[in-house]
């Protein structure tokens, strides 16, 4: 029997990595649970991009719920991103904030020019430092945050039409199904 | 054409794979002569289509054929010919192909100094050679094929990727595939072993230099893996507990147990089906190291892109190889334990300890390693067990073998003589606790360093009276045989190793900073001036070079010059500085500009003053050459033909001395 031992044991090597294999067809490995999810979203002070003597803070978007999103100038996934954006603005249901990302505020300002400006608010984080608190892992990135300041859902990378309509679009219903 | 005729070949070798395996393995069950004959031809004509195959990659990466998908996705006009070359290893297909390259060089090793070997013997080796090489050409030519077309043929390639292009990486993979692909031939031997119902463990004599030279090289992959990290990856690191380190880590710590079982079975007859069980162990991790690899199954820094078809096949390749092998252990391993009797103080039980810490803690980095999986099966989640899981379980099982480690020599076999041991302890523990005391004035409160001092003291002392204790005892000439000697060298390495880790994990200081050119930083003793960036230019980069005067009491040390690159598609990879040295490294990365419009110059720095990390390496090459060194021994070159047949043992002369050894 005890020379079985082995045996047994590799057959339930194979057995979980078996599982790992049919697990991971049907998973994305790059999906990582943001701690941030249903937490309130971390305090920042930033100045607006056009208006950089005015400053946004967490406190001053409460009462709405809005899309925070992550992006800049030098992202080429932002560019590939930008349209989508631009074309679901008006049909979320919450409004756009801008959030441009460790770049130089003219540079922002021309690659606006050219791909469009979709944004409500447009905060400029040049030094990065409030990205931090926020988990930024390179942009773009996007944080729903509900009217209590809850962000309630996170996608890295760019937004595409299948991830609006899969997964953005039903998390804002849910938000504004808790509203009424 | 030539791509074409590639694949040609590898089909070739598919077939001649084929019949390596089966008639030789067939005929040695029949005994039949002819059958078993085929087996030499038939690997020497698959080696050689691998071989060619192999040539006709790397002729392609040199001739820039871009109509070749592979070639196209991993190098590019500007790619010096040296990467070129080591882009045919660059990427998932090609390092398939060296794989099956290097599993050839073994085979082939082995066709040609096994002429005294039995004939039966030697066909099942070669024959389950041939099927291990079966499962890699239809894993090629089925799943991933180097020699596929893009047409139409783009103008440039993609590129190597830019962590590979460094001198130490292109000799990395080569040497760690000769390591892990070389515990094949222990796999074979044990098989072919069970396969014939060897009663004799003349196998196994066989078999040991063969498992040494495999672990030297398994060894040395390591050590220029760890060193390469240390160098490249920026943040003065040289071991990460990743999934891909772990996986060539889990053979090497069951290939070290084995080395030592072989040992006990070979001298004392004792532990054989141990030993048997631990060759498929050891290769087995190497196949499963592939897999983890190559699957996705789990997430790594250095994971090729992953294919689940790939998962799929080397699962199956896996079932059948190691559940097959496995199989054959449950049914023919040896059912009644043989050998020479041994008692609780003897160097069989030590090795049998330290066989044990050896085994349980490649368990339990194969448990770290597929914790996020367990998780996901489990439904706990994706969860991952990081540096404080192995950093706390590996040290307390490698303490055991640490301090048996100065016995292992004077122990006798059969049975050990108290009164020697104890005098060992004594030595070797007073002069350990003198030095840790001694240590204890430079490094206060540091535990760890103390601890490093000790261990190593311990260790290299008792190495030491041993080499002492041959010197003043034995005849010149046969004071220290190869076995013996590679044997020392590696025991010294532990104690090298021990110095490095320790003292370097425990004291090393660094420091992230803010600087601008003209600012001093002052760390460890030194004094790091940054004198601003430059951009600099190479064959397929540009880079920002950073300027770094280090200087102590006012005295030059050093000029470093840690570099940010940019590759022709845009990878970016630092290139950190160092001064060497024996007693520290200082050690100098680039990160970021800290201002975009570059009005003061200033940019974050990581700096480091790494004492006596150069000792780690220096350790496990010391345990390389003695893997090699052993090997070397006459024993296991002469006199095989004396073994083979009983009746003839006993007539071989007593050698007391050597039945020490």
């Amino acid at each position: 029997m005890s020379r079985l031992l082995p045996l047994i044991a590799f057959v339930l090597l194979a057995g979980l990595l078996g599982f790992g294999i049919w697990w991971n067809s049907g998973h994305d490995q790059t999906a990582i649970p943001s701690p941030l999810i249903d937490k309130p979203a971390p305090d920042f002070k930033l100045p607006l991009l056009y208006q950089p003597e005015q400053t946004v803070t967490r406190a001053a978007l409460l009462g709405k719920p809005y899309l925070l999103n992550v992006f800049a100038s030098w992202c080429v996934d932002c560019a590939i991103e930008h349209p989508v954006l631009q074309a679901e603005a008006a049909t979320l249901g919450v409004d756009l904030v801008g959030y441009n990302y460790k770049d130089a505020p003219d540079d922002a300002k021309a690659w606006l020019a050219t791909h469009g400006n979709p944004y409500k608010v447009l905060m400029a984080d040049v030094s990065g430092q409030a990205a931090i608190d926020f988990g930024v892992y390179a942009a773009p990135e996007s944080f729903l945050v509900d009217a209590r300041g809850v962000i309630r859902y996170k996608h890295i990378g760019p937004l595409t039409p299948d991830v609006v309509s899969g997964e953005l679009k039903p998390a804002i219903a849910a938000l504004q199904k808790e509203a009424h | 054409m030539t791509p074409e005729l590639g694949q040609i070949a590898l089909i070739l070798a598919l077939l001649l794979a084929l019949a390596q395996s089966v008639l030789p393995i067939v005929g040695a069950w029949r005994g039949n002569g002819a059958l078993m004959a085929v087996a030499r031809p038939a690997a020497f004509g698959q080696g050689l289509f691998v071989v060619l195959a192999f040539v006709l990659l790397i002729n392609a990466f040199l001739r820039f054929d871009f109509s070749v998908q592979y070639v196209a996705d991993n190098s590019n006009l500007a790619l010096p010919w040296y990467y070129r070359i080591a882009a045919v290893w660059g990427a998932h297909e090609g390092s398939m192909l060296l794989w099956i390259f290097i599993l050839d060089v073994w085979t082939l090793a082995l066709a040609l100094f096994s002429r005294r070997l039995p004939e039966a013997f030697v066909a099942r080796v070669l024959g389950v050679l041939g099927l291990i090489a079966v499962g890699f050409l239809a894993f090629i030519l089925f799943t991933s094929d180097p020699f596929g077309r893009l047409i139409p043929m783009p103008a440039d390639g993609g590129d190597l990727n830019p962590v590979l292009q460094d001198p130490g990486m292109t000799f990395h993979p080569p040497v760690i595939y000769m390591g892990y692909v070389g515990f094949s031939v222990a796999f074979a031997f044990s098989i072919a072993a069970l396969l014939g119902g060897e009663l004799e463990q003349a196998w196994v004599r066989w078999a040991r230099p063969w498992t040494n030279v495999a672990w030297a090289f398994l060894t040395c992959g390591i050590v220029a893996g760890s060193w390469w990290a240390y160098a490249e990856l920026g943040w003065g690191g040289w071991w990460f507990w990743d999934p891909v380190e772990n996986a060539s880590f889990m053979p090497w710590l069951v290939g070290t147990a084995l080395i030592h079982a072989q040992a006990v079975t070979e001298k004392r007859g004792s532990l054989r089906a141990w030993t048997i069980l631990l060759s498929i162990f050891a290769f087995s991790l190497s196949l499963l190291g592939t897999f983890l690899v190559r699957s996705g199954v789990l997430t790594s820094v250095h994971s090729f892109a992953s294919d689940p078809r790939r998962g799929l096949f080397i699962l199956c390749f896996l079932v059948i190889v190691v559940g097959g092998s496995l199989l054959l252990y449950a049914l023919r391993a040896p059912k009644v334990a043989g050998g020479k009797p041994f008692a609780v103080v003897s160097r069989e039980s030590a090795i049998l300890v330290g066989n044990l810490m050896f085994t349980v803690a490649a368990a339990m980095v194969l448990l770290g390693t597929l914790f996020p999986l367990i998780g996901d099966a489990l439904n706990l989640g994706r969860i991952s067990v990081g540096p404080p899981y192995f950093g706390l379980l590996f040290p307390l099982l490698m303490l055991p073998v640490v301090l048996l480690l100065p016995f292992g020599p004077y122990l006798r076999w059969g049975k050990g003589e108290a009164p020697v041991l104890r005098s060992v302890m004594l030595r070797a523990g007073l002069a350990a606790l003198a030095c840790a005391i001694v240590a204890a004035f430079f490094v206060s409160t540091q535990l760890k360093a103390i601890a490093g001092v000790a261990s190593a003291v311990w260790v290299a002392v008792g190495v030491l009276l041993y080499v002492l204790k041959r010197w003043r005892e034995m005849p010149r000439g046969r004071r220290y045989p190869a076995e013996m000697a590679g044997m020392l060298f590696a025991h010294v390495g532990v104690a090298v190793f021990l110095i490095g880790v320790l003292l370097s994990e425990s004291l090393s200081v660094t420091r992230d900073v803010r600087m601008a050119p003209g600012e001093t930083q002052h760390i460890g003793g030194y004094d790091f001036r940054f004198d601003g960036v430059t951009e600099t230019q190479g064959p397929n980069w540009r880079a920002d070079q950073g300027t770094v005067i280090v200087t102590r009491d006012g005295k030059p040390v050093a000029t470093m010059h840690p570099q940010k690159r940019t590759y022709t598609r845009e990878q970016v990879q630092t290139e950190s500085a160092i001064d060497p040295g024996i007693t520290r490294d200082l050690y100098v990365a680039l990160g970021e500009p800290m201002d975009k419009q570059h009005i003061d110059g200033a940019w974050a720095l990581r700096l480091y003053s790494k004492p006596f990390i150069r000792w780690l390496w220096a350790g496990g090459l010391l345990m390389m050459l003695g893997g090699f060194i052993a090997a070397s021994d006459r024993r296991f070159r002469l006199r095989r033909e004396a073994s083979v047949t009983d009746g003839k043992r006993s007539t071989l002369p007593p050698k007391p001395a050597e039945a020490n050894a």
